[in-house]
């Protein structure tokens, strides 16, 4: 069995440690002994849907995201059509904005995203900078902490009635005032949380495999489960942050 | 308008000198009553009262100085290019030098104060306060080094610092000195029309990367956004860069470093190449980024009056500043400490351990306090991986030792392998005693650690505490 991960715009968004992500996929996936097949995907690059299982899409600073903006608004579709059929994501940060409807910069002006998550983003004045707890229930009746960093002037807000991907527990989250994080759709996980946001919460991982492989055997394969003592107890320290400082200007 | 008499305006200047020669004393009380409180150095604690009871007393002081003030800021290596432009000037100059590295304004504040017969202002400052502190200093001199990603919590992105830089560059005085590494593309943009501008970078192909290291920033064209052609990358993304698409490249440079010898964890030479001639200088220091310093330093003392003489000399009398490398004694082994706060830094000290031959116990600590950085995810941009093969145990200590740990778990360090010792006194306890007498165990701290590390070995009475030291 494989698993065949498409990484976007390496190049270019990579700001928050992305590849730790990267190498948490990589690893549990390889422990559990499943073939990790990364690729990668850049400018001008044609994206064929149906063959990947997962996309992986990071945060850039403002002029990077500029710069493939245009370029993965191209892809939009190609990219909706591979949710559609099955296919996980998880966009973190700027890579989570480009994935909503748009992106309007503090002088009005909108950078269009590509419409796969149901939200928009409008820039704020003050950055939300903090340790963030989320409560998740990706899967209902079973509640899971996550535990990540975040660090965004844009202002993201959900369509009526859409999913986010977590309350938060401690923290700033989408907008600093709805008291909801991320966007979440089908296998599609959007989120502001990095720091790495993986390799403290493999549950997340986990389901992401799960959710990708689910496209190649019908339904999500149960997951042998790993020694991940030391990932729990690097969830509780950065817990234990975001109650002690999280969510403050 | 009413023009005041001389008389008025001479009783103002009296007045205004006795008020600041009245906060100056009480400033200066409050640093030694910190000290005496054992709350640290003290080092910033004078100035923050000046800054707070006038705003206005920096840039008094400053304009007291008869040579005026040189600034030096980059992401890495203030601290030791100061230090080094001081060894360079030596006795010849008075300084007033925030030597201990309390580099906002406050702490620039406190220098001042600290030497109020000084000739020279010599101040390493933060790369956020940098526009600030120019604009109350007026200096004559700027000295910029690089612009890495760091501590985005706290600076936010690299853009907007290099924005802000920009914008404080073209405020400085018109005669005023640029001194710019080039090497840095953003830089060289930033330094573009400056007339007085010094230019230096590495002219030595045989010591580049093979390519870009992963968390390489600025690695786009800043006219047109292509991605450069680098006929060498040296640290991070400095190197000599060309835009395949516009053309624009590193600019020719004034002051350039050849014929690097880089010799283990030891010291390094290279030919120092200005246009009146040639030097080579000898650095008990390792690694290139340590050349970078010295490049710097040499740059700036050039525009300040330093002769080609003072420079070799001075760079040759270096001594590393605290914690950046520092070797200390216990017993019958050694602890090296090597400094890392961001992904550009811990690269070349992953660099420079691997060149020297990976050791094979290492301890890392990683604490996350407000100087460290809260947001701990710089550790995965850090290319570890060199030192992960011979290694037969990872001390990860520190507050957020777990991170560090899961760090090289997921490089695929055996966890077996790992040590978790959160608390520092006793990582550093264990560490030693599981170093064979003889030999030195590596230890990597972030910025709070060092502070910390190197208390734990005063209280052992191995090393003196460093406000000490910067005043000795």
């Amino acid at each position: 069995m494989k698993l065949v991960v498409a990484h976007l715009y390496p190049d270019y968004l990579n700001i928050y440690a992305d590849r730790g992500n990267i190498a948490v996929l990589e690893r549990r996936t390889a422990w559990r002994g499943i073939d990790f097949d990364y690729r990668t995907i850049g400018l001008g690059d044609a994206v064929e849907p149906g063959e990947h299982d997962l996309y992986y899409v990071g945060g850039g600073q403002d002029r990077e995201q500029a710069l493939i903006a245009p370029d993965l608004a191209a892809k939009g579709e190609a990219l909706r059509e591979a949710v559609a059929a099955g296919a996980a994501f998880l966009a973190v940060c700027g890579g989570y904005q480009l994935l909503g409807r748009f992106y309007r910069d503090r002088s009005g002006a909108e950078l269009p995203g590509i419409g796969l998550l149901p939200h928009h983003t409008i820039a704020g004045e003050r950055r939300m900078i903090g340790d963030v707890l989320l409560e998740c229930e990706l899967d209902r009746g079973s509640p899971r902490p996550l535990a990540g960093f975040e660090n965004h002037a844009g202002r993201t807000y959900l369509d009526e009635g859409a999913e986010p991907l977590g309350r938060v527990v401690s923290g700033f989250g989408n907008n600093g005032k709805d008291g909801l994080e991320g966007s979440r759709v089908d296998g599609a996980v959007g989120t502001y949380l990095h720091g790495p946001l993986l390799p403290r919460n493999p549950w997340l991982a986990d389901w992401l495999i799960s959710r990708a492989l689910a496209r190649r055997l019908g339904e999500p394969p149960e997951l042998e489960a790993l020694p991940d003592e030391l990932e729990s107890a690097a969830q509780e320290v950065s817990a234990e942050r975001a109650y002690a400082r999280g969510g403050r200007f | 308008m009413e023009v005041p008499s001389f008389e008025g305006r001479e009783a103002a200047r009296t007045l205004a000198g006795v008020r600041l020669r009245l906060e100056i004393g009480l400033a200066r009380a409050a640093g030694r009553l910190s000290r005496l409180a054992g709350r640290g150095g003290g080092t910033t604690i004078p100035g923050k009262i000046l800054a707070g009871v006038d705003p206005g007393a920096v840039g008094k002081l400053a304009r007291r100085l008869p040579l005026g003030s040189a600034l030096i800021s980059a992401t890495n290596g203030k601290t030791t290019t100061s230090a080094m432009v001081a060894e360079i000037l030596g006795d010849r100059v008075g300084l007033a030098h925030n030597r201990a590295g309390a580099n906002l304004v406050s702490g620039v504040a406190s220098a001042l104060l600290a030497a109020d017969r000084a000739d020279l202002g010599l101040f390493e400052v933060d790369e956020g306060a940098f526009p600030d502190v120019a604009a109350r200093i007026r200096p004559q001199a700027v000295c910029l080094g690089n612009l890495f990603r760091d501590q985005l919590d706290r600076y936010g992105e690299l853009e907007h610092i290099a924005e802000r830089w920009r914008v404080a560059v073209a405020d400085l005085d018109p005669a005023a000195w640029t001194v710019v590494n080039v090497d840095d593309p953003l830089l060289a943009d930033i330094a573009r029309g400056r007339t007085e501008a010094l230019r230096f970078g590495i002219d030595d192909p045989s010591v580049a990367r093979e390519r870009l290291p992963h968390a390489a920033d600025s690695k786009y064209c800043r006219t047109c956004g292509a991605p450069y052609d680098y006929a060498a990358a040296y640290v991070g993304h400095l190197g000599d860069y060309r835009c395949p698409r516009c053309h624009d490249a590193r600019p020719t440079l004034d002051v350039a470093a050849r014929s690097i010898t880089l010799s283990g964890l030891e010291s390094s030479s290279f030919d120092l190449v200005i246009p009146e001639g040639t030097r080579r200088v000898s650095l008990a220091l390792p690694g290139l980024y340590n050349v970078y310093n010295a490049l710097a330093a040499a740059s700036l003392a050039l525009v300040l009056g330093a002769s080609l003489d003072e420079i070799e000399a001075g760079l040759g009398r270096f001594k590393a500043a605290f914690g950046r490398f520092e070797r200390i004694t216990a017993g019958d082994r050694t602890v090296l400490l090597l400094l890392v706060k961001n992904p550009a830094g811990a690269n070349e000290v992953v660099r420079t351990l691997a060149h020297a031959g990976a050791p094979a116990r290492i301890l890392i600590a990683l604490n996350d306090e407000i100087a460290d950085g809260r947001d701990v995810s710089w550790i995965w941009d850090v290319d570890f991986e060199p030192l992960i093969g011979p290694l037969k145990e990872l001390v990860a200590a520190g507050a957020r030792s777990e991170e560090l740990a899961l760090r090289f778990k997921y490089g695929g360090l055996d966890p077996a392998r790992i040590t978790l010792a959160r608390d520092l006194e006793g990582a550093l306890t264990h560490g030693l005693e599981a170093t064979p007498p003889g030999e030195e165990l590596i230890v990597l701290p972030t910025y709070t650690a060092m502070l910390a590390l190197r208390r734990i070995a005063a209280e052992r009475g191995l090393v003196r505490p460093y406000w000490e030291e910067a005043v000795a």
